[in-house]
């Protein structure tokens, strides 16, 4: 039945679904999990690294534009939209001599990627991002779009594998204004519940924060793997020598 | 052998004098890029204080020399907490500053934000910039004042004809400038209230009154607050005395 009206991005089955874009939200669940946490002072990316995948090399990252955002889905696409999100980001800076808002930024990516939902012949984009940002007027915001085209604005959320039970564990481990530090201790406790692996290793998750320094300014930090460790340790979630003594 | 190039005489301003630039755009031509005379002749005058920023512009509409109208409008509203003043070539000065309120209208429509006074400023400032360098360019002058609407602090921008900016706490254009700025850079304060900016802005028309040999009709005065524009009952009537 549906054989007829997959095989077009654009054209509606009599369900009235657009299968091609389904699939591509399909795609992107078989990826690795990233998640993001909103704090009163910052915002966590967390995501999982897959390594190897026997059927498809995927993979999982954190993209730094202005804002910083978490990857998941096919790479390559990836690239693309991030490359159009920086040059957005650029030209708005030309013009107007200040950093585009996040929510601006956030649309300027999804129309490219509604685009492929309904101007025909092209696949959608394989990609969902979470997005983290700071701008003057609404503070810390994170964002979260997939290949239809749709975003909103989130207090947790995840994407790719797993994202249902990362989600339902976010929901019930959210506290409404933890700080960066608590949401870091949220992040890495939900990623070692929904990776498949029971050990955590700085090689399999990364990381990443939006922040403000003590004088007011806005840093976005990707973390390097010492930090990752130190986090895993804190947390007895690390596949280090004393976890496996103890 | 290289011939001596001739380069064409510098060319003056013919009322005020001021040198004018010359561009080449294209080989085998020079394009002269003057003021014309009348914009040295209206006035525009900022002034900011520590919550607000004033804006006067001359009530006159002249055609050469003729005054057409006492109650002229100079400036345009671009959104909720940002004025631009404008003068120079007649047609070119309301056709800009329509396009440019129209295009900060679509945008705070857009974005359901609106543009801050300095982000305004660099936009206005690289529609000039592009259009200096087309056939035609625009001729105006521009004062931009503005209250931020998250920080809450007033700024005042200065735009000339070739796209110049700078951000500043009180400023002026055409001979208003030889008159005021001095009496500004005298007396202005940077956290002044509203009410020492208006006396500030009385010394400044009394002395246009007294010195500038053209009648102006007076000036039209408006002030932007957190809360947004408003006019101010500016009373023009009186006489000044000249030395």
């Amino acid at each position: 039945m549906s054989r007829r009206y997959d095989s077009r991005t654009t054209i509606f089955s009599p369900e009235g679904r657009l299968y091609q874009v389904e699939y591509a939200l399909e795609a992107i669940s078989h990826a690795g999990t990233a998640l993001g946490i909103l704090a009163k002072d910052g915002i966590v990316l967390a995501a999982e690294r897959k390594v190897t995948s026997k059927l498809l090399e995927q993979d999982t990252s954190a993209e730094k534009l202005n804002m910083i955002c978490a990857v998941a889905g096919m790479t390559a696409d990836a690239n693309i939209l991030i490359n159009y999100a920086r040059q957005a980001a650029q030209r708005y800076l030309l013009t107007f001599n200040e950093d585009i808002p996040c929510e601006q930024l956030v649309r300027r990516l999804c129309d490219l990627k509604q685009g492929y939902t309904q101007h025909g012949g092209l696949r959608p984009f394989g990609v969902s991002f979470i997005y983290a940002g700071y701008d003057p007027q609404r503070q810390f915001q994170l964002y979260q779009s997939n290949p239809s085209g749709n975003y909103g604005g989130w207090k947790a959320t995840s994407v790719g594998a797993n994202n249902a039970s990362a989600q339902s564990l976010l929901k019930q481990d959210y506290k409404e204004d933890c700080d960066l530090k608590e949401a870091c201790g949220m992040a890495v406790k939900v990623l070692s519940k929904t990776m498949d692996s029971t050990k955590l290793s700085s090689e399999k998750i990364e990381f990443a924060t939006v922040g403000k320094t003590k004088d007011g300014k806005i840093y976005h930090h990707l973390w390097g793997a010492e930090e990752i460790t130190a986090l895993l340790k804190e947390h007895d979630l690390a596949k280090g020598e004393d976890a496996e003594m103890g | 052998m290289l011939e001596a190039r001739e380069f064409p005489p510098i060319f003056l301003c013919p009322v005020c004098k001021a040198p004018q630039l010359i561009t080449s755009k294209y080989a085998s031509t020079f394009l002269f890029i003057y003021q014309p005379p009348k914009s040295c002749q209206e006035v525009l005058l900022g002034i900011t204080g520590k919550d607000f920023t004033l804006i006067a512009a001359s009530k006159a509409a002249m055609r050469g020399a003729t005054i057409l109208k006492a109650s002229d409008d100079k400036t345009r509203q671009l959104n909720k907490h940002t004025l631009m003043a404008f003068s120079g070539e007649a047609g070119d000065t309301v056709q800009f500053a329509e396009y440019i309120q129209a295009n900060a209208q679509l945008y705070s429509m857009r974005n359901e934000a609106d543009l801050s006074p300095s982000a305004m400023a660099n936009f206005v400032r690289r529609e000039l910039a592009s259009s200096l360098r087309s056939r035609k360019p625009y001729m105006v002058n521009l004062l931009l004042g503005g209250v931020d609407p998250i920080t809450d602090k007033p700024s005042l921008h200065w735009l000339d004809y070739l796209a110049a900016l700078a951000p500043v706490p009180y400023a002026a254009h055409g001979y208003a400038q030889y008159y005021c700025l001095s009496i500004l850079d005298k007396h202005h304060q940077p956290d002044i209230d509203l009410e020492r900016g208006l006396e500030l802005l009385r010394l400044c028309t009394d002395e246009l009154k007294r010195r500038l040999p053209i009648d102006f009709k007076g000036v039209l005065v408006k002030v932007v607050t957190k809360d947004g524009i408003r006019e101010i009952d500016y009373d023009d009537s009186k006489q000044v005395q000249s030395a």
